[in-house]
Order: C-alpha cells, then structure tokens, then sequence
C-alpha cells in the first residue's frame, strides 16, 4: 500500500518493583504504514497503555525500561537516540492523545498558548507564524471559529470540544505517528461518533499512521484497518480488521468479540470471559491464556504456543490453529 | 411544617433568617476592607516616614523624659503617645519601627517564598533521590531551633538588620518547600503535564510554565499568612536583642525598651505592641480572606 511509518520489533518493557520484575510488555512486534489505523485491543492491566508510553519513550524511569527490542520511526531507531534528540521526535514525528481530556489540558493557559507551545517547540518559526499554525490546527480538528476559541481557557470549553483541542496539539506539527489512548472513554456516545469520524478526517488530509488503542471492538471495527489482540503482554492475533471480526482464529479473540452485545440477539445472556488476566509476575506455564481457556489442550499447558502465520498479514498463536 | 405556621411566625421566622445573614454579610466585608486599610495606613507609614515625622527618632530630650500620651493627665500635645526614658517620643519611633518591621518581613517572605518555591518544584518533580535530599533538609531546617540560630549568627556577625533576615531565611524557606512540593507532587500526575511531556518539553520548561503557574495560588496564600508571623518572630529576636539594635527603633526592640518600666510607663511598651498585633491581625485575615478567594472549592459557598 504505503511506505512503512512505524515498525516496532520484539518489544520488551518491564517494571521493576519491590516484588520482581514485571514484564507488562513481552515481545510485541507490528508495522505501521502512513494512512493506515493499527489498533491494539486487550483487556484492561494487558499491556496496552505501557506499549503506547514505550513508543513515547515515557515510561515512568526509573521502574519502567525498555529491555530489549527495536523501534524504528522512518527507518530510524529511536531507542538509540540521547533524551534529547527523543525530545525533538515527540510531538514531532510521534505524538499521544490521552484518555482524560478534561485532565490534559493546563487550566492556567489560553488553548491558543498550549498549541502555540508544541508549534513553537518544534518548528523555527516567527512569533507571528505560531497563530496561523495554531488556527490550522483547530481547523484541522473541526473547531468551529478557531480565532475566537484561540483565546478561551480550557474550562469555557465543553468536554468534546476539550479532546478536539488536545487532539489539536497532538497533531499541530503534524507528527508521522499519532498513538490514541482510548481517547473515547471519557465522551459520551454522540461525541464518540463523531469523534472518531474526526480520526478519519485527519488522516485522509495528514496521511498520518493512527495507533488506536481500545478495549472496544465497536470502536475497532468503526476505525481500524488492522488489529492486534493483546493478552498478558503479547499480541495473540493480528489480522485485518474485517478479518477478525469474519473468522477470529483464538480462543481469546473469539471469546473477546462474542461478549460484545448485539441489537439482534436479545434475550440471550451476554457471554463473558471467566477468570481474570493472569498476574504479570506469575504467568502460567504454556499458553498464557490457557487457564481461561475452554479449548485448553494438554499441550497449551506445557510448551507456549508459536506465532502461525495463516496468510500474509493475519498471525495467530494458538496450538489449536493448524 | 412550615405551612401550618400562622402567617405572622413565618415572616418573623424568615426576618430573623435575614438579619443573620446581613449580619454575616457585614462582618465578612469588614474582615476584608479593615486589615486593608489597616496594612496600607503601616505601610504608607513606613515608606513616608520621613515626611509624616521629620525630626531624628533617635533624639530624645533628657528632661521630657516618662511623659504620658497626650490624652492623659501630664501629657503634651507635641508627644501625643508620650516619651520614653531617655525622652524620645514614642510615636515617631513607631512611624520609624514600621519601616524595619516592614521590611525585614517583606525582604524574608520573598526570599524564603523564592528558594522555597523553587526547591518545592525541584523536588516534586524529580522525585527520587532528589526529593528525599531537598526533603531531609526541610527536615533538619524544620526541626533545627531558630533561636539557636540566631544567637550564633548574632556572635558571629553582629545584630542588626541582616542578622534578623538571615536568621528568619535560613530556616523560613523549609514551610514553602514542604507545602509546594506537595503541590507539585498532584501536579505532576496530572494528565497535562503528560501531555507536556508528549510535546517534547523539557524538564526545565514543565517545571516553569507547567507546575509554577498551578502553585501560585497557595504560595500568594502562604505568603499572605507569613507576613503576621514575620513581624512576631523579627518583634522577637528584636525583644531578645538580637535583632534590630539600638538606636534604631523596630517595634520588638521598643517591646523591650520599656519592660523596666511597665508599671509606671506602660505606654512605652504597649503602643508598639499594639501595632504588632493589629499588623498580625490584619495579615491573617487578609490571608484567609486571599485563600477563600483562590479556593474554588470554597468559592461556591
């Protein structure tokens, strides 16, 4: 399709706490291309948000570190880059949209101050440059009447009209790469649709590499071209969007999008996953998903099943796919 | 229960209900307007000293000696709160103790305000080792005894007007640190200072306009709520003669002055104490009226 924007290989990050180590990311590898919505689902406590942070470098150090695995922006690794050379790249070439828009925002300054910060950051404009960038950002993001909204403070503002303009500073130097942390659980339904048409508007005009992360696959199947299934640390399955929903290959998968609730199926219980995620610092032997699972061979116990590739660009690990 | 009240209760219930509240409504003016007026009229006092009193406070007549303010029996009209032992009236030297009072609490809050401040970032934001350092020396400057401080500052360099500011700065600034690290501890966890970080702005940049801005509003508190205890602790140090020395008045020192003499010369002492109470006074309330305005938790109310 398009140039490869982002590939991350073999990712591990760990916390190191009083009780051990933790290994909240274990070996995660995607690609992303310019244009294209990856998005990485999983159950709360997965590893999502920590993947999301080590893409930033913003792990909280010094418990948090990057052990192994390589990162490459453009071709470039940005885990060999000094703090400081990481500094240029965020906001940049990679940048974040948070879940709490309410929280994001500093209510000490004028949004037009706290876009004008990152534009002024990055790019070596003159000071009478930064407004008309900042004006482009909110338009970018549909915010009715950007020049009056320039001057309001975060609290004049609606809770919808709060995460546009966060998603305003994320993209106003118009990053390669825009990681999105559930950035639709704060809204309610309405906005969340229209939210999310927004992401769809960005990336036709920015051609921006999206990086969704959600536990919703309603909101998947809205956005996302490509999926990761994350469970304790690892992707489980990765498959185009139509394609998981069409055929899931695992147990967890299938699992994960039967317990979505359907308009046509109504009287029927929802279907849930019982158990909870197994501890990060005691995983099972086997599969990790093993104990939960209903299809669990005596097998799934022992050895951890390998990634199988079923075609191109659909992988699944489970011992139960052939 | 309301409805089965005969009519004239009800608007008796609710006249009454009005009252308190008007009532309430005054004094909370008063509590803003009078410490107002009363810290401009001391600091118009102490600025302008020099025009509101021009002769030399220091020089007294030795035969006006232990005159009574002017409205008692024996007093004079030129020496309208009296004189001293050694003849000097007591009112210029509280126009001219304004000034050192004043000045030595306005000189110590900006200090202490300023490395308190900074140092409260400093370690809010880089926990770790650097918080526990800044914080165990807030520790030993907390628990460290000031007058002991003061005494060896005092040997060492002599009493005076620096003595008392370092005094009261080197350990003052341990209360700001405390309070604005605890600040900048929620601050930091905060979703926009992630978002900061998501930018690419540095440490040094987060810490300015990021967390600075968010702690103004309990460091102007902070301050406002200093300027009370300043003055006692200067009146104090100054009262122990440590402080401000003579001849130069400062209102602790003329606390001091007339302690020998309480029983047959009250006025000595008692003027200047009067205006380091309604000094402190008027600081606190102002304090109070400042944080319930800053506040928006108790802004509502």
């Amino acid at each position: 399709m398009s140039e490869v924007v982002i590939q991350v290989e073999n990712l591990h990050t760990s916390f190191f706490t009083r009780m051990g180590e933790v290994k909240a990311v274990d070996g995660i590898s995607f690609s992303v291309n310019a244009g294209e919505t990856f998005g990485i689902v999983g159950e709360s406590g997965c590893g999502k948000s920590v993947t999301g942070l080590s893409l930033l470098r913003l792990l909280p150090e010094p418990a948090g570190q990057i052990i192994a695995g390589k990162i490459f922006i453009e071709g470039k690794n940005i885990l060999e880059l000094t703090k400081k050379q990481m500094r240029a790249y965020r906001g940049k070439m990679i940048s974040m949209i948070l879940q709490d828009p309410l929280q994001s925002l500093n209510p000490c300054y004028m949004i037009g101050d706290q876009i004008g910060e990152s534009v002024r950051l990055h790019q070596d404009l003159p000071e009478n440059m930064v407004e008309p960038e900042v004006i482009s950002a909110l338009r970018l993001l549909r915010i009715p009447a950007p020049e009056v909204r320039l001057k309001e403070y975060p609290f004049q503002l609606s809770g919808g009209m709060r995460q546009r303009v966060v998603g305003a500073i994320a993209m106003s130097c118009r990053p390669r790469v825009l990681i999105a942390d559930e950035p639709t659980t704060a809204l309610d339904a309405t906005i969340q649709a229209q939210y999310l048409s927004l992401f769809d508007d960005i990336q036709q005009k920015t051609n921006v590499a999206i990086i969704f992360i959600t536990h919703d696959f309603g909101v998947v199947a809205r956005i996302c071209d490509r999926v990761g299934v994350m469970y304790a640390g690892r992707f489980v399955e990765t498959a185009p969007t139509r394609e998981i929903f069409k055929s899931p290959k695992h147990p967890y998968t299938q699992a994960l999008i039967s317990s979505v609730p359907k308009l046509d199926k109504k009287d029927e219980r929802l279907f849930s996953i019982e158990g909870q995620p197994p501890s990060m610092m005691r995983l099972p032997p086997g599969c990790r998903f093993g104990p939960r699972c209903n299809l669990c061979m005596d097998i799934c116990k022992e050895q951890e099943p390998p990634e199988i590739k079923i075609s191109d660009n659909h992988s699944v690990s489970c011992w139960r796919v052939k | 229960m309301l409805s089965t009240m005969p009519i004239g209760e009800k608007v008796k219930a609710k006249k009454k209900y009005r009252g308190v509240t008007r009532v309430a409504r005054v004094i909370q003016k008063f509590a803003f307007w009078v410490p107002l007026i009363i810290m401009v009229i001391m600091i118009i006092m102490a600025i302008f000293a020099p025009l509101i009193a021009p002769h030399d406070p220091n020089l007294g007549k030795i035969t006006e000696r232990y005159l009574p303010p002017s409205f008692m029996e024996g007093g004079k009209s030129n020496h309208l709160l009296g004189t001293d032992q050694i003849g000097r009236d007591v009112l210029r030297r509280l126009i001219y103790g304004a000034r050192v009072s004043l000045s030595v609490s306005l000189f110590v809050i900006c200090i202490t305000g300023a490395i308190g401040t900074m140092l409260g970032i400093v370690a809010g934001f880089g926990g770790g080792r650097t918080d526990a350092i800044i914080m165990r020396v807030v520790d030993v400057a907390l628990s460290f005894p000031g007058l002991l401080l003061a005494m060896l500052l005092c040997v060492a360099i002599g009493p005076g007007f620096l003595t008392v500011v370092l005094a009261l700065s080197l350990l003052g600034w341990a209360g700001y640190a405390r309070m604005i690290r605890s600040e900048a501890l929620r601050i930091v966890q905060s979703d926009f200072v992630a978002q900061a970080r998501i930018t690419g702005a540095s440490g040094m940049r987060i810490m300015f306009k990021h967390i600075f801005p968010n702690v103004i509003n309990s460091l102007i508190v902070l301050m406002t709520l200093q300027v009370g205890m300043m003055i006692l602790a200067e009146a104090g140090l100054s009262y122990l003669g440590l402080g401000i020395s003579v001849p130069t008045s400062s209102w602790g020192a003329m606390v001091s002055d007339g302690r020998a003499n309480l029983d047959n010369a009250w006025w000595i002492s008692a003027f200047p104490g009067a205006c380091i109470g309604l000094v402190v006074l008027s600081g606190n309330f102002l304090g109070d009226w400042i944080r319930d305005r800053l506040d928006p938790r108790l802004r509502q109310l």
